[in-house]
């Protein structure tokens, strides 16, 4: 640009700056616009929590009870199995997603033929695309007591068919398993990038100095990818309290509530079936907070440890 | 292969040898037990409810018929939600992308280009991080008249801040030159962003064609939540509530709710597989851009 100021005199260059400014501010308009409305404004709802919240009166009429909608939750008796639920869920699902596609990737790396890879890639790799509603109904149907595919396998090893949706005990392990059969393919993908993309003649090297199979894999290659590693690790912890709305809201019903509710499915009974709008959106508050807090932490400590900017 | 160039002795080649058939069979067994329950209900879509409900289809289809596709091809429900899924990605597709489009543009160039960037990108990432909730969101939507309105699937999604950091970092690759060669020649921005930079940006935004695609075809609470009448349900909403609504009457009284689950059988397993035939028919073409996006997006930060 710099060079190139010469050619253009000083007030028309004042102008053409001007406009681009202007333009700029006008491209972002649409978008901004878009997100007060549907985004920022729903945010002032949020006194509702703070509220006794009547429909009929609104967030203008109702009456201010500070914070009687929060001690009131803490009191639900049901509260703490709901948290220890929504944890106990995410953070399985937090560990498994982690280490299934590292390993897998860590196998499929070592295959040399690539249609093999490419083909076992797509597959596991599809079930991502498919919605919890369509996965919902295929697991129903494979994981049914009576004659699913599941059972009918389990039968004829002599193992007496399991309720997996209807039986309390099951029913939280079963959403970390089809969660990670689900997503697993998709961290495959982040993690074999990060292992091609290692120097190969590193590898050349330490064959050279006589380093076996196990040596390289410790020495080259998990050096290679621990950046991606920590950086999945710590994004993955701003979503601890997201133990997977979808795909519990499909599969659970009231026979699991005790070990399957978690705090978005609890929002969702709560403020839609039991029109209890105020806790409802007390719950959602916490979680907002909780999430946010979380959120800039990691990315801070993603930054410092990785370098990873989003932006 | 590197087993050839390691010349670490017979023992290691063996072991190595061993590790790969280990190796290969596991990778193929995981790669089965991802796609074998989608083919066992495409395989019970085909079959005969009679042999649904005996338990006797496995992978392949057992007296096959097609009468289920029958019934949910003249299912009029199905169609109608069919109807307005298709409605919903006409109205959303083309308009995120030309939002996306224009907002990424401006935040791809730099704080001293553009003045403000800081600012809108905190304007942009806190709605990521914060929202109202449930209840505030319905009643803000609801005062907006959109409850039953078609707009309300299209409107709140329409700024997906994951495809703008892509086309964001998509854009600040491509080579500045090109743009300031158009400047020099008179284009201003905006002729410069729809002549020099959409041509070069088509693979990028192709990608996150594919993403709201995706996202709209899936979504289901939405529909569920904002639309009062069954009517207004998109495909999935439809579906969530005829394939997951049976499992509180299987508990309850059993003998009926298995009669009901069992006849359903094979016409649940046709709707699924009705429902998926769409995203399977893209997946090529997605899997490819998505790989790409995703490395891009992500491993290179």
């Amino acid at each position: 640009m710099k060079q190139k100021q010469g050619h253009i005199p000083h007030k028309k260059l004042n102008r053409y700056v001007l406009k681009t400014q202007l333009t700029y501010h006008g491209l972002m308009l649409p978008a901004c616009i878009f997100l007060i409305l549907f985004s920022y404004v729903p945010m002032f709802g949020i006194i509702m929590a703070f509220q006794d919240y009547t429909p009929a009166l609104g967030i203008t009429g109702s009456s201010f009870v500070g914070f009687e909608n929060f001690v009131r939750l803490f009191t639900l008796d049901n509260i703490q199995q709901i948290m220890f639920n929504t944890l106990y869920i995410s953070i399985m699902k937090i560990i498994l997603g982690l280490l299934v596609p590292i390993i897998f990737a860590l196998l499929l790396n070592e295959v040399r033929n690539r249609l093999f890879v490419r083909s076992v890639q797509t597959i596991v790799y599809l079930p991502y695309f498919l919605s919890w509603v369509i996965l919902a109904g295929v697991f129903i149907e494979i994981l049914n007591p009576t004659n699913g595919l599941v059972n009918n396998v389990l039968n004829i090893f002599g193992i007496d068919s399991i309720f997996f949706l209807g039986d309390k005990n099951w029913f939280p392990n079963v959403m970390i398993i089809t969660d990670t059969w689900k997503s697993f393919g998709f961290g495959t993908i982040v993690y074999l990038a990060a292992l091609t993309s290692i120097d190969p003649s590193l590898y050349e090297a330490a064959k050279v100095d006589g380093a076996n199979y196990y040596q390289q894999m410790r020495h080259i290659t998990l050096p290679g990818i621990i950046n991606i590693v920590v950086l999945m690790t710590v994004l993955s912890i701003g979503s601890i309290l997201d133990a997977g709305f979808d795909q519990i809201y499909n599969l659970y019903n009231p026979v699991v509530y005790s070990t399957g509710d978690i705090l978005d499915t609890f929002v969702y009974r709560l403020g839609i079936k039991d029109m209890l709008f105020s806790i409802s959106t007390a719950v959602s508050l916490i979680k907002s907070i909780v999430s946010f807090v979380l959120i800039v932490i990691s990315y801070r400590l993603a930054y410092r440890l990785t370098e990873y900017k989003i932006f | 292969m590197r087993t050839t160039k390691a010349k670490n002795g017979i023992k290691t080649s063996w072991q190595r040898k061993a590790f790969m058939i280990f190796n290969l069979s596991f990778l193929s067994l995981i790669s089965l037990i991802c796609i074998l329950p989608l083919v066992h209900v495409l395989a019970l879509s085909f079959s005969s409810s009679f042999a649904a409900s005996s338990g006797k289809v496995s992978i392949w289809p057992v007296d096959a018929t097609l009468e289920s596709y029958k019934y949910v091809l003249q299912n009029t429900a199905f169609w109608h939600a069919f109807v307005v899924t298709l409605k919903r990605l006409l109205f959303a597709v083309p308009l995120t992308l030309f939002i996306v489009f224009i907002t990424a543009y401006p935040l791809a160039k730099n704080s001293q280009k553009f003045k403000g960037r800081e600012l809108y990108t905190y304007f942009l990432l806190i709605p990521m991080l914060f929202g109202g909730g449930l209840i505030p969101e319905y009643m803000t939507y609801m005062k907006y008249g959109l409850i039953n309105n078609i707009w309300v699937l299209v409107l709140p999604g329409l700024i997906p801040i994951f495809s703008i950091i892509l086309l964001m970092n998509f854009m600040r690759d491509l080579p500045a030159e090109m743009e300031e060669a158009a400047s020099i020649d008179g284009a201003g921005p905006l002729t410069s962003l729809f002549r020099v930079i959409l041509p070069l940006a088509t693979p990028a935004i192709a990608t996150i064609a594919l993403f709201s695609i995706v996202a709209h075809w899936n979504s289901w609470f939405d529909g569920i939540l904002y639309m009062n009448h069954p009517k207004n349900y998109p495909l999935q909403s439809f579906l969530q509530k005829t394939l997951t609504a049976f499992d509180t009457r299987t508990i309850s009284s059993k003998d009926l709710g298995m009669m009901r689950l069992i006849s359903d059988q094979t016409t649940r397993a046709a709707q699924i597989f009705v429902a998926t035939l769409p995203v399977l028919l893209v997946y090529p073409f997605l899997q490819k851009h998505f790989t790409k996006g995703l490395v891009m997006g992500s491993v290179k930060g």
